[in-house]
């Protein structure tokens, strides 16, 4: 839970209201909504925001990071176990992957 | 050292560990007892032990597993307020799955669900409120928990529920706030803490500068620590070199992901909805003043608490739990006396053993590799379960 998860911001989820800020988010080759409100401001935009890799919180994107650093990251979190667990508490979520 | 290739830099590690014990061998004060270094977060807790992070270090320095673990932390009589909010018949409890192990005073989420009651998995708030839209005639609750990690997750979820009038959404909420928590650690009387790694991603949020009153009030080091074993290692050695020159100050290792000023926009959406409470009950640690928060009075119609009657009990653990010292860094995990027997991540007594990233469960998985401070009660420990 606390670990999060890297994935690269593959598009911006269009016709939302503005609060929404939604992007669909690739962790691992699972798509899933994300929400990217935290992460943009006048400077980033939301539709600079494709592209971007993103650690992911609980279904927000908290921080961008660069593409080693998620890459490291992804083998950490193989290593420790929780990536798995992290994949499948996305795919299984009660509601469902609106992606 | 048989987990060092598992570093991804071996040769970086060692030389770190050269650094580290040559540091220590200059701090007079670690010859008379050992260094101790508090990891705040449970994530480091699981990385020390994953790795066997204490092999690197000399005898001089011991880890203290902080309360940094959220779900390991959660009270007794908080579970069986989910429970009784799971029971109603028209509520649906959304939970994250970390929490469903977690024992409370009649019986855990997980049990509650086998019993009948309407409980749910959910990997993000937003999950929880597109239930509640998809569900109108229910009440959809979400069990918020976790420090400022998830806590900005869940405001910005109540302000889209606000926003988009989803009368039957509402957050049941157990945030906790790491500010408080180590002030309230600093201020034990018994403290014989050297120095502190700092938590990583709550420290993205609420940024480097939040713990300058550690340094400057208390004279403590403090490094905020990435995850990977070398990071750790890394900043263990910061810790160390700043204690080795008699300095107190916050050191950012992880600085990749962590700002000084912290995620402005997070830390908005938080005042906008939380408040402080005065007190927060804690598993093992009893109540810890200003610890926690609750939803503001603008946002009461999406608070569980006010919407719903809660037994809101306050449950002793058990007796023998042993979790309130593990917490404290007064006793290590395999000290505790039903450790591996009793208490087991299969059948966890203590919610130190149901999250991986409690220390118990940690050493648990991973303790043949942890030599940190140990009494002579490790090798039989070890020889009894063989893991
Ligand atoms: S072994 Fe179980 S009861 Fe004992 S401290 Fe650990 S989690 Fe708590």
């Amino acid at each position: 839970m606390c670990l999060g998860i890297p994935g690269q911001i593959v598009e911006i989820v269009e016709g939302v209201d503005a609060a929404g800020k939604l992007a669909i988010v690739d962790v691992g080759g699972v798509r899933r909504e994300v929400n990217i409100a935290f992460i943009v401001d006048k400077e980033h935009t939301v539709a600079d925001c494709v592209g971007d890799w993103v650690l992911v919180h609980v279904g927000f994107a908290m921080v961008r990071i660069d593409e080693g650093e998620a890459a490291a990251t992804l083998a950490l979190l193989r290593e420790m176990g929780e990536y798995q667990t992290e994949i499948d508490s996305m795919q299984t979520s009660a509601a469902g992957n609106p992606a | 050292m048989k987990y060092v290739d598992e570093f991804r830099d071996p040769g970086k590690a060692l030389a770190l560990s050269r650094e580290i014990h040559a540091l220590t061998a200059t701090i007079a004060r670690a010859k008379r007892q050992p260094l101790q270094i508090m990891e705040v977060c449970g994530g480091h807790t699981h990385s020390i032990f994953r790795y066997g992070v204490t092999q690197f270090l000399p005898d001089e320095i011991e880890f203290v597993h902080g309360p940094g673990c959220p779900v390991c932390v959660l009270p007794m009589g908080r579970v069986d307020d989910c429970v009784a909010l799971a029971e109603r018949p028209e509520v649906i409890f959304t939970t994250f799955g970390d929490a469903m192990r977690v024992p409370g005073s009649k019986k855990s989420l997980l049990k509650a669900k086998a019993d009948g009651a309407d409980v749910r998995m959910v990997y993000s708030p937003l999950d929880a409120l597109a239930l509640a839209r998809q569900n109108p005639e229910r009440e959809v609750i979400f069990f918020g928990l976790g420090f400022e990690t998830t806590m900005p997750s869940t405001a910005m979820t109540v302000l889209q529920a606000d926003a988009q009038n989803v009368s039957n959404f509402s957050l049941f909420c157990n945030h906790i706030t790491i500010i408080p928590t180590i002030k309230a650690i600093l201020d034990e009387p018994d403290l014989r803490l050297d120095g502190f790694l700092g938590p990583g991603h709550v420290s993205m949020v609420i940024g480097s500068a939040a713990y300058d009153f550690i340094a400057r009030d208390y004279g403590k080091p403090i490094t905020i620590a990435g995850f990977e074993p070398l990071d750790v290692l890394q900043s263990v050695w910061m810790v160390v070199k700043q204690i080795a020159e008699g300095r107190a100050q916050v050191e950012n290792q992880y600085a990749r992901v962590v700002p000084r000023d912290g995620n402005k926009v997070a830390l908005a959406a938080v005042a906008e909805v939380f408040e402080l409470r005065e007190f927060f009950e804690w598993r093992g640690l009893g109540s810890i003043a200003h610890s926690g928060v609750r939803v503001r009075e603008r946002y009461a119609a999406f608070d569980a608490e006010r919407k719903f009657a809660l037994p809101n009990l306050r449950i002793a653990d058990p007796q023998s739990c042993q979790c309130g010292e593990v917490l404290k860094g007064q006793l290590k995990p395999q000290q505790c006396k039903i450790f591996g027997t009793a208490c087991t991540p299969q059948t966890p007594l203590g919610a130190l053993m149901v999250s991986t990233e409690g220390a118990c469960a940690a050493f648990y998985n991973y303790g043949r590799i942890d030599t940190s401070g140990l009494s002579a009660s490790k090798a039989t420990k070890e020889d009894q379960h063989g893991r």
